[in-house]
């Protein structure tokens, strides 16, 4: 405890929370993530590489990032246009449409997955709609991105809604008097402040889609090369034996999962050194 | 993922001023636009649970839920649950208290290492335990010598929960904590209190309401987690199956309403962690 410097050591219990949060964390994420490292260097470098650039598998990443960048991308539209109503007019239920956007993080994936797939299957009560148009949804990309847009949607507009907020209306009221058109206050005033946040979200969506089971496995089909996401290629190589294998792809999953992370802690600290400038200004 | 996201206390929304506003017609389109998007994809989806889990009536409903096989994945949920909530919130409060009150090198470091459960796929949280304790893991042999059993196990399907719930307490306590400062713990210091007693009598009642939101959203997740259970678990029948990974099963056998009637029960928790989470925004919105 040499790191400790005693003049801080006011309170008591610092050695035993530190402790036990360090060994808890050490035992429950930090060593079987080390494990993970591990398993796959039991592979060669060109065994490594060949796994991991496999055509199935390659064909597994491209499907997973498309769909979670297309289904992020659809959230920063409709996530922006509800974090907007929600803050910015009155409209009956607007507490129960509030609390509703919470929902896909508080319903367990399965449930969404399977209600989603009855919904949009060929036979359900949207998907019967969409199948004489030629529009299939379940069991293609097309309906992976819908499961990624539901698990997807309350992350830009929780960012978003706070920022809203808090927005002053000085600068809008100075755009009006200058004879500016609404929309264009909106474009040259308000959208500006709120591209960080809109980032943010953004990428807190893209990182979630791209590593999601549970709602996208009963929707998506499965089928190898082409519905069949990154996160199950891991499963059926697990269920191959091919421990090592399986632990090659993960690590590539992983280690994009990190850079969007890294990301996103830039994209904040930008936004907040942003928000102190514009409100010191 | 819940938590990931700092909440915002909803409310006041501002008053409508005419050159700060929209047309009417623009904004009831808007409103229109943003409904029909969440009806679609959140409300919809809402409906069909309850629909099709009583497509065969009641009577189908209760034999769905009271089927062995789904009591059995009930009752591991719960005994999953009641393991990963109390240990990843003693973790929690722990972590904030040293993260909070004292200054260390490395803080930094550890609050990062406490998100990392986040941005780790479902599966590959999963599939890190077989690495360890399954037969081909690292600890596997040695553990089928002493006949422990892990991986296809209940321990197997607890590690994998208390992973993907680890940061749930520990980031609603740690900004909550920050902003409350050490000036209350100091003062009872002063006073002569001592360790336990200053945290039972001065920091618990001015974090509890964060603490209970925190183990609620830990809750909700441990009980609806699929994608790591669904690796650590092998699906044995009465055995090792939690209420989410019964669904799946029954819902690829195509009884589809049964598999909805289970589901039904997973939405009325999600339900009940919504509402119990907007009335502690509320509370908290008040104290400060």
């Amino acid at each position: 405890m040499t790191l400790l410097r005693k003049k801080d050591r006011v309170l008591p219990g610092l050695s035993i929370t530190l402790g036990f949060s360090v060994l808890y964390l050490s035992l429950i994420v930090l060593i079987p993530l080390a494990a993970l490292a591990l398993k796959s260097a039991e592979l060669s470098p060109s065994q490594w590489w060949d796994t991991v650039s496999d055509p199935r598998v390659v064909a597994s990443y491209k499907l997973s990032l498309l769909t979670a960048f297309f289904a992020a991308l659809v959230n920063l539209v409709f996530g922006l246009l509800l974090a907007w109503v929600l803050v910015r007019y009155k409209f009956p239920g607007k507490r129960i449409v509030d609390g509703l956007i919470d929902l896909p993080f508080a319903l367990p994936t399965a449930v969404a997955g399977i209600a989603l797939t009855t919904i949009y299957a060929p036979k359900g009560w949207v998907g019967s709609i969409l199948e004489p148009l030629g529009i299939k949804v379940a069991y293609t990309p097309l309906g992976i991105t819908l499961a990624l847009i539901f698990i997807g949607i309350p992350f830009v507009v929780r960012t978003v809604q706070p920022i809203l907020q808090d927005m002053e209306s000085d600068m809008e009221e100075a755009a009006a008097l200058l004879g500016a058109h609404r929309a264009r206050t909106f474009f040259k005033v308000i959208l500006p402040d709120l591209i960080p946040p809109l980032l943010t979200g953004f990428a807190l969506a893209f990182a979630r889609g791209i590593g999601e089971y549970g709602s996208v496995v009963f929707i998506s089909g499965n089928m190898p090369m082409k519905t069949e996401i990154a996160p199950l290629l891991i499963i059926t190589k697990l269920e191959q034996y091919e421990y090592s294998q399986a632990a090659a792809v993960a690590v590539v999953l992983l280690l994009i999962s990190f850079v969007l992370l890294l990301l996103i802690n830039i994209l904040q600290r930008w936004s907040n050194r942003r928000l102190r400038s514009v409100k010191g200004g | 993922m819940a938590g990931i996201v700092t909440n915002p206390r909803s409310g006041k929304s501002q008053p409508a001023r005419p050159h700060l506003t929209e047309s009417r017609a623009v904004r009831y389109t808007l409103i229109g636009i943003a409904l029909l998007f969440l009806g679609l994809i959140v409300i919809l989806p809402m409906v069909s649970v309850i629909a099709e889990s009583f497509r065969k009536g009641w009577e189908a409903y209760v034999s769905a839920l009271s089927d062995p096989d789904a009591l059995s994945a009930l009752k591991l949920t719960l005994i999953t649950a009641a393991i990963a909530v109390p240990l990843n919130t003693i973790f929690g409060v722990a972590a904030a208290w040293a993260i909070t009150k004292f200054k260390f090198r490395g803080k930094n470091l550890l609050v990062t290492l406490i998100d990392l459960p986040f941005a780790v796929s479902p599966v590959v949280s999963g599939l890190i335990y077989v690495l360890l304790f399954g037969a081909q893991g690292f600890l596997g042999p040695w553990l089928d010598k002493h006949d422990i059993n892990i991986i296809f196990a209940t321990p197997g399907i607890v590690l994998a929960t208390m992973f993907v719930t680890f940061p749930f307490v520990a980031r609603e306590l740690i900004p909550l904590m920050e902003a409350q400062g050490v000036q209350d713990e100091e003062a009872a210091v002063s006073l002569g209190a001592r360790g336990w007693r200053v945290f039972f009598k001065v920091t618990l009642p001015n974090i509890k309401w964060g603490l209970l939101y925190g183990m609620i959203l830990c809750n909700a997740r441990a009980m609806g987690e699929f994608g790591a259970v669904s690796v650590v678990s092998g699906h044995i029948r009465g055995e090792t199956n939690t209420l989410p990974l019964h669904i799946e099963i029954v819902y690829n056998e195509y009884q589809f309403s049964a598999a909805f009637a289970v589901a039904s029960l997973l939405m009325l928790l999600a339900i009940i962690t919504l509402v119990a989470k907007s009335v502690l925004e509320s509370r908290m919105s008040q104290e400060h």
